[in-house]
């Protein structure tokens, strides 16, 4: 009997036997900037504690769909829900300006490529973990201290430097000081845009080894967009592949890197130093 | 054998389409046996028979294209060769283990929280799991002044025994092995021999390529000989077994 192992069939797959539900799932989102269709009927789903990677060429829409994931855009169509403590299952695009400012804020990390997406930079870098914890309610100045520190030491930032600005600062430590600001109010989601891209190689293995390790010791959900299929495979445990705004290929990362399905993967895959 | 087996693999195929060649590679067609609790299946084959193909399509790196792997799980019976990713993923971390040939270290880790991170990820406790770590990196001969250093600078030796420690420290229901006696010294493999040994006495199932089968020999229930392209459990279809 032959077997239909198209990506969308193994989409199609459901679980029996992980118990957990989805945290995160999307259906069917879509979006045109202009004449562009940035992304096309995409569907995602993450479980708890584990590490989506989503990979594919420049313009193939993995930013767009990260930014959707953290509610910074609105898709033409398509629902997204997170299952989260107290909360309905109401599509999140729903939800007001005020509202997704701030679930964002309470249940969503996020680290960009770009730090100065991320961060003040004229403010001191505990300044700008205390940001994220004053927009979900925090007034007491030596909680925010406190847990700016707890952050900022997780994220494995030297604690000498917790009041530097972060323009005096490398790109490796702008990263832990937005992963820092991302992880305070240990986030259900850290979404992370290319986290190392433009790191030197001991910068970028000292990141990675920092996510990997708040992953084991938080379980904190990670979704990783990169273009660097190495830092992908060392870190995911699935993978989607996308190009041109569309899903053309999901799986186990050893299994999307070692027997890939689709033309595109195949193509990206051999192309690999 | 009457119990009921761990993992029924019935009629699986693999083929690789490659595009950019515009071919088919066939892998192997049809491939049936049975695997009981505390078994240790031999395969053998010459280069390219599919031998390390065949463990990592149970594993499911690869995709079968065609048959089905039932596996009986702590949760239930499943079939691995059309399983969802998410609990392929689940089997891995609590049943089912493969060991390859090679170390895949993250850079800057050291041996010992390479070799223990299977346990903390089980729920072991940071102290406890480095104990177990050590523990197996000593019984695998690695010399303590490298249990703190990265693996990446360690010979292909070396690395290969960081690898069995972790591959080999949590007790799996199933364990595929991959050539993991190759550039091991005596010592280490008398480690590794040992500690199938144990495995298999606590009902583990194992799976095994070996360059040097003698190495294994005690421990061997049956073999499948895969240079045929339809191979069969040797109990069935004898003309397909080489002993």
């Amino acid at each position: 009997m032959s077997l239909d192992m198209s990506p969308a069939a193994l989409t199609r797959a459901e679980p029996r036997l992980m118990r957990a539900e989805p945290l995160l799932t999307m259906r069917d989102i879509s979006k045109t900037y202009g004449d562009v269709r940035a992304l096309r009927h995409v569907d995602a789903t993450v479980y708890p504690g584990e590490v989506m990677g989503i990979v594919g060429e420049s313009g193939s829409g993995k930013s767009t769909l990260l930014r959707m994931m953290n509610l910074e855009d609105t898709p033409d169509h398509g629902d997204y829900t997170l299952r989260l403590p107290n909360r309905d299952d109401g599509n999140l695009f729903d939800l007001t300006r005020y509202e997704r400012r701030m679930l964002c804020a309470r249940h969503i990390g996020i680290v960009y490529q770009n730090p100065h997406l991320g961060l003040l930079m004229k403010h001191s870098s505990s300044g700008n973990v205390a940001e994220r914890l004053l927009i979900a309610g925090e007034r007491s100045f030596e909680v925010l201290r406190a847990k700016a520190r707890e952050a900022l030491d997780a994220s494995e930032f030297p604690l000498s430097r917790m009041d530097a600005r972060p323009i005096e600062l490398s790109g490796g430590m702008q990263q832990r000081v937005q992963l820092a600001k991302a992880i305070a109010l240990e986030p259900a989601l850290l979404l992370l845009d290319e986290p190392t891209t433009g790191l030197d190689v001991s910068v970028q293995a000292l990141v990675l080894d920092t996510l990997k390790r708040l992953q084991r010791d938080r379980k904190i959900t990670m979704v990783l967009v990169s273009h660097d299929l190495g830092v992908i495979r060392t870190m995911a445990d699935r993978v989607m592949v996308m190009r041109h705004g569309e899903v053309v290929e999901q799986g186990l990362a050893d299994q999307v890197f070692q027997d890939p399905q689709h033309p595109y993967t195949q193509q990206l895959v051999h192309a690999k130093l | 054998m009457t119990s009921t087996p761990l993992l029924r693999v019935d009629g699986l195929t693999k083929t690789f389409r490659m595009y950019h060649l515009d071919s088919m590679l066939h892998a192997f067609e049809g491939v049936s046996f049975d695997l009981h609790e505390g078994e240790f299946l031999l395969l053998r084959g010459h280069n390219g028979a599919g031998k390390s193909t065949l463990l990592r399509t149970i594993w499911r790196s690869y995709l079968p294209v065609g048959g089905h792997v039932w596996y009986r799980s702590n949760h239930g019976e499943i079939d691995l060769a059309n399983a969802a990713d998410v609990d392929i993923a689940l089997l891995r971390r609590e049943e089912i283990g493969f060991v390859t040939q090679f170390l895949n270290a993250r850079p800057r880790v050291a041996a010992q929280d390479i070799v223990a991170e299977p346990l903390l990820l089980a729920g072991t406790s940071q102290a406890e799991a480095l104990d177990q770590a050590r523990h197996w990196l000593d019984q695998f001969g690695v010399r303590p002044e490298l249990w703190r250093a990265y693996p990446s600078t360690f010979s292909g030796g070396e690395q290969q025994k960081v690898n069995l420690a972790r591959a080999l420290i949590l007790p799996q229901k199933l364990l595929l092995l991959d050539e993991p006696t190759a550039s091991l010294d005596v010592g280490a493999r008398a480690a590794l021999v040992r500690r199938l040994s144990d495995l298999k006495g606590q009902g583990v199932a194992i799976i095994g390529v070996f360059h040097h089968p003698g190495d294994v020999a005690q421990l061997i229930t049956r073999e499948i000989n895969l240079n045929t392209r339809v191979v069969a459990d040797q109990s069935e279809e004898e003309e397909n077994v080489a002993l």
